[in-house]
């Protein structure tokens, strides 16, 4: 859902069964885009499962920049997961031999 | 006087940030008072003016991030995710602890408890009884309590039928005596009986509408769904007590109740880094490996009598600031923490191993996008 639309430049987009958990993300991945002026989120109510995101850019449409910001998330998401991956199945394979000796010093 | 470019500056290295800068960004230092430098730098023109792109780049991304296993066992696991945001972990702790869906007992029907232990109490203790079933191979059920859509595709049913006999020392019932059937519920619907009631072996009859045994699906054959912990205390009962009961486990999430949470923790830290600013020798490298209650700090014996102090383990560094509190110790001794390498543990509750509850929730949040994505589209 989309407010404010008069102007293609700001506008905010209502999550609806979201938090933090997307929007903090969402705003890390839209702050490093270079064409944002501006983005913030706000949760209006803390009982009511919706945020709201707010987009200001450069000139580019919010719409486009926001997706665009989803797109990277979801491609940083993918490499997280086949990294994780690699290195458990390397784990596995060659298991530490010393890991119970350095647990216990550590603790 | 020669006209020149207020942007020729010779002693600004034009790509990459002066060192106190790039401390300021890359690390949160931990002074004697306060930690300072907390905040992260996330907007992409913030080093505009010293030449610097702070903007994201996947490539750079993908050539930075890293992730090693510290440890790897049966339930828990902790490992090193190095550049990443914190908005990024945090979000996968969020999401394992409040998102990643397990199988949890909801519904108890009580047929007799003459135990002290309360019916409610009783059904509270039961759902908090991880269960040891892939989450993945069930659907949720939906909202309404129609035990006609209780099917062997989205319940799990236990049965618990323990007694005490008279004359009898008291009972412990344990998690163990909770006995899965396969067929599904086995109590009947009572019902007043009349010319128009259904037959027995009907299916309104009953609390659920198995259509086949579970232990028949290929993905139960060999592997019974059991409460992971054999050894919980359910209740306990006194001579002449009975509990007869059968207990329904759906599919849920976290967020709805912490039994269905996968994780008994998932919690992350950032890397402490101890750095000697000088060099600490004798009585000082003594006085310091002292003051380390974490023991942080060796020495390194450098012959002819000399010591030097060195920071041989500084994982277990707590930031305690004890090594800094003295005066003059601070020029000595600095503590920081770096802001993108994360020390991720998951204590898993059972359902799942801990590599594959991280791998799911990735896979939960590229959902999340996904949604959002199709919705602007």
């Amino acid at each position: 859902m989309e407010h404010g639309t008069r102007d293609i430049k700001s506008s905010t987009f209502c999550l609806t069964d979201e938090d933090h958990t997307l929007a903090n993300a969402l705003r890390f991945t839209l702050n490093q885009d270079p064409r944002v002026v501006f983005c913030g989120y706000s949760i209006p109510h803390p009982s009511d499962a919706q945020v709201n995101i707010r987009v200001q850019t450069t000139g580019a449409h919010a719409g486009l920049v926001l997706k665009d910001a989803l797109q990277n998330l979801r491609a940083m998401c993918q490499h997280i997961r086949s990294t994780m991956d690699g290195a458990v199945k390397e784990y596995k394979e060659n298991p530490p031999v010393e890991a119970m000796e350095t647990e216990e010093t550590e603790e | 006087m020669p006209k020149v470019s207020a942007l020729n500056m010779p002693d600004v290295p034009m790509g990459q940030l002066p060192p106190h800068l790039e401390l300021q960004r890359t690390r949160v230092s931990c002074d004697k008072d306060a930690p300072t430098h907390t905040e992260n730098v996330q907007s992409a023109g913030a080093y505009t003016s010293v030449g610097v792109d702070n903007s994201l780049c996947l490539d750079q991304f993908r050539k930075n991030f890293r992730v090693t296993v510290v440890r790897l066992t049966e339930d828990d696991m902790e490992f090193d995710m190095i550049g990443i945001d914190p908005s990024i972990a945090n979000a996968f702790r969020r999401i394992l602890i409040s998102e990643v869906p397990t199988m949890a007992i909801e519904k108890v029907l009580i047929k007799n408890s003459t135990t002290l232990v309360q019916d409610e109490v009783l059904a509270h203790r039961l759902g908090l009884i991880p269960i040891k079933a892939d989450p993945r191979l069930f659907e949720y059920t939906s909202e309404n309590d129609n035990p006609n859509e209780k099917n062997e595709k989205n319940t799990i049913v236990f049965k618990l039928h323990a007694k005490c006999k008279r004359g009898e020392p008291r009972l412990p019932v344990k998690s163990d005596q909770l006995k899965w059937l396969p067929g599904g519920s086995e109590f009947k619907v009572e019902k007043p009986s009349g010319p128009d009631s259904t037959p027995e072996t009907s299916p309104q009859n009953k609390y659920t509408n198995f259509s086949c045994n579970q232990d028949s699906m290929p993905q139960f054959a060999n592997n019974p769904i059991v409460p992971k912990h054999p050894d919980i205390i359910i209740s306990k009962l006194g001579p002449g007590q009975e509990i007869e009961l059968e207990a329904h486990a759906v599919k849920g999430m976290g967020k709805t109740h912490a039994k269905w949470s996968p994780v008994s923790t998932a919690w992350y830290r950032m890397l402490p880094e101890v750095v000697l600013l000088q060099d600490i020798e004798d009585e000082l490298a003594e006085e310091l490996v002292k003051k380390c209650p974490a023991k942080v700090f060796d020495i390194e014996d450098l012959g002819k009598g000399k010591k030097k102090a060195t920071v041989a383990r500084p994982r277990s560094c707590t930031l305690c600031r004890e090594c800094i509190r003295e005066e003059n110790w601070e020029k000595r001794v600095s503590l920081r923490r770096v802001k993108d390498h994360f020390i991720f543990t998951i204590e898993s509750s059972g359902a799942l191993p801990p590599e594959e509850l991280f791998t799911e929730a990735v896979k939960i949040l590229e959902e999340k996008c996904e949604r959002v994505i199709a919705e602007l589209s």
